[in-house]
């Protein structure tokens, strides 16, 4: 059997490609100057591991390896950040969860590097379609120790590759890990999609990373110290830049909010489904909008907290059984109130049955 | 007067806090003489493992990164394909590249990653407190092994130099024992070997080092050196187990 491969969209003349979300991606790393990727087979992201092993493994002074675990693949990306490459992994569910070690010590040696998560249906070895079941897995750190990650939310294909090279920015920028948190859905499905920057000819290599001492003094790259106050004093200046993030990188969408008298909260893929069903009601004379946090982790509370002055009921919308909810509710300290609708295991709802949920809940309230 | 020792450069004027008669300060210092002598400081990073040695950083004057437990030889991976000219070496304990890191280890092998490992058997988990680990000996007592390693229910001890040797990514392993002067000098020619197939992109390269841990084998430092030489070399045989600049000996 031939096995071609997907071709790369011309870096000059073509402006919009369609892809699919997984391979977005991988191309979108490749503009944003990867250098290194390490990866494991586990479906649904095989097409961003295959994308890589054609097109990043023979650019020059670039790396695809085929690691033997997602334990190595995310202790490989970890080598390759030390020494200043920009490096990522890519996974599903059960494998991200065996890349929580490496991202742990990633956060803790302020190492920058961006974790793909294309999450599916659990837990356990769960099933192959697309879920939301990661959400507390990923905005809590996912690993051990007192420590955040910067998450992103995408809901398009076209986001997935902006988010991307994103990711890759504010990695570098606040030496922190950044996962990407999409689904099944989003990495098969092919949309348009626009690469908004050219590869670099030369990757770069970020400053300040280990080397070599040259002929000056060695330099360590740990946490590991036998004096407790040593590493609470790490632990504060990781808040401290957790804090800044907070302020600086928060970003969330909305869509009809404006006059709504229900909003829907819900990220990636359930928040697509929801301005399906949003566009729907609106036809039919309901105020329904969207709130979608963009980033899930720092989480827009306080956009949130002002969107309730004005609209009293929410109904949150995920693909699992409820996690971002409990953000929705610490972030509104009981302001506004709160319903739910989740669909986990990998089912994926059509925009009809969110829309039956919602129109449900309107009458209900006596919106109408 | 004729100056002919001292201590290498390469080694941080820090006094070691490893116990009597212990064979890490002995492997460290081994490890810095070779770098000094080949050249290799300015261009050389370290990964030293959990465990005793984890204060390696702060006895190696060279760039130092620590590892997740038996993950060593992934990171090395991940900075040698991001920087070749690099020169790289992991420093890691039986229970990091026999137990936990095991298939880090073979994996890295396997693809003939030009990598150096200090590969440090004493027999035993040593920071946790003397647990029996991968290359504990039958019979052996250790504090998991209270009444013995008993190769019925805990299996024999994996020699992981004559595991590895057939690999056809590996260019060198050798095992050698901290247990007298003479080995010792044979145990630097090894550590040397090593690095020189590094610097000639050969492939992935050992040095199994067999080395006394007084304290939790519960002896003093020179019943321990007489153990190695005695007891653990039966198990575990010194000698070249690959070296593929040498046709008789390259597997």
């Amino acid at each position: 059997m031939r096995w071609s491969a997907p071709r790369l969209p011309s870096r000059s003349t073509v402006s919009k490609v369609l892809m699919d979300g997984n391979s977005a991606i991988a191309e979108a790393a490749i503009r944003a100057g990867l250098r290194c990727y390490f990866g494991y087979p586990i479906t649904p992201q095989n097409e961003l591991t295959e994308y890589m092993a054609m097109h990043l493994g023979r650019k020059k002074g670039c790396t695809f390896l085929q690691a033997e675990s997602e334990v190595a693949a995310i202790n490989m990306v970890y080598g390759a950040s030390l020494v200043g490459a920009r490096a990522m992994t890519s996974s599903s569910s059960p494998g991200i969860s065996l890349k929580q070690e490496g991202i742990s010590y990633l956060a803790a040696c302020e190492l920058p590097a961006v974790i793909v998560n294309m999450q599916r249906g659990g837990p356990g070895l769960g099933s192959i379609a697309a879920a939301q079941s990661d959400y507390f897995q990923a905005t809590r750190g996912g690993g051990h120790g007192d420590y955040r990650t910067i998450v992103l939310g995408p809901s398009s294909v076209q986001e997935l590759a902006d988010m991307t090279m994103r990711a890759f920015d504010l990695a570098d920028k606040y030496k922190i890990p950044v996962m990407i948190l999409g689904d099944g859905v989003l990495g098969q499905m092919k949309e348009p999609v626009e690469f908004k920057r050219e590869a670099p000819e030369i990757t770069p290599t970020r400053e300040g990373t280990l080397q070599g001492a040259g002929g000056g003094a060695s330099r360590i790259v740990k946490t590991f110290t036998s004096n407790p106050s040593e590493l609470e004093e790490i632990n504060w200046s990781l808040f401290r830049r957790y804090q800044l993030i907070k302020k600086n990188e928060t970003t969330w969408d909305t869509y009809m909010t404006d006059d709504a008298r229900l909003v829907v909260v819900a990220y990636g893929i359930a928040a697509r489904i929801a301005r399906g069903a949003i566009k729907s009601l609106r036809a039919k004379g309901l105020k329904v909008g969207l709130f979608r946090p963009v980033t899930l982790w720092p989480f827009p509370d306080e956009p949130l907290r002002e969107l309730v002055k004005n609209v009293r009921q929410l109904l949150v919308f995920e693909m699992n059984m409820g996690q971002m909810i409990e953000d929705v509710q610490l972030a509104l300290a009981g302001k506004g109130e709160v319903s739910f609708y989740g669909r986990p295991g990998g089912v994926i709802p059509a925009p009809d049955e969110v829309g039956r949920v919602m129109s449900r809940l309107y009458y209900q309230k006596g919106l109408k | 007067m004729k100056l002919i020792y001292t201590r290498p450069e390469s080694l941080k004027k820090a006094a070691f806090h490893y116990c009597p008669g212990c064979g890490h300060s002995v492997a460290h210092r081994l490890v810095c003489e070779v770098i000094d002598e080949m050249e290799l400081r300015g261009r050389t990073i370290g990964i030293p493992p959990p465990g005793c040695s984890v204060f390696a950083y702060n006895y190696f004057d060279v760039d130092m990164a620590e590892s997740a437990h038996g993950r060593g030889a992934a990171v090395a991976t991940g900075i040698k394909r991001a920087c070749p000219g690099i020169i790289v070496f992991t420093y890691q304990g039986d229970g990091d590249l026999a137990g936990i890191g095991t298939a880090e280890t073979i994996h890295a092998a396997n693809r003939g990653e030009n990598i150096t490992t200090i590969f440090i058997n004493n027999a035993v988990y040593g920071m946790t407190g003397g647990q029996m680990a991968p290359t504990t000996l039958s019979g052996m007592k250790t504090t998991t092994t209270p009444y013995g390693r008993d190769p019925a229910t805990e299996g024999r001890p994996m020699r992981m130099s004559e595991m590895l040797a057939p690999l056809e990514g590996v260019a060198y392993i050798e095992r050698v024992a901290i247990s007298s002067p003479a080995n010792i000098r044979k145990a630097k020619k090894a550590i040397a070997r090593a690095f020189r197939m590094q610097i000639d992109n050969r492939g992935f390269s050992m040095v199994e080092i067999l080395s006394p841990c007084p304290t939790n084998w519960k002896m003093t430092p020179v019943q321990s050196w007489k153990w190695v030489e005695e007891e653990m070399t039966r198990v575990f045989p010194p000698g070249v187990y690959k070296d593929v600049t040498e046709p008789e000996n390259a597997g």
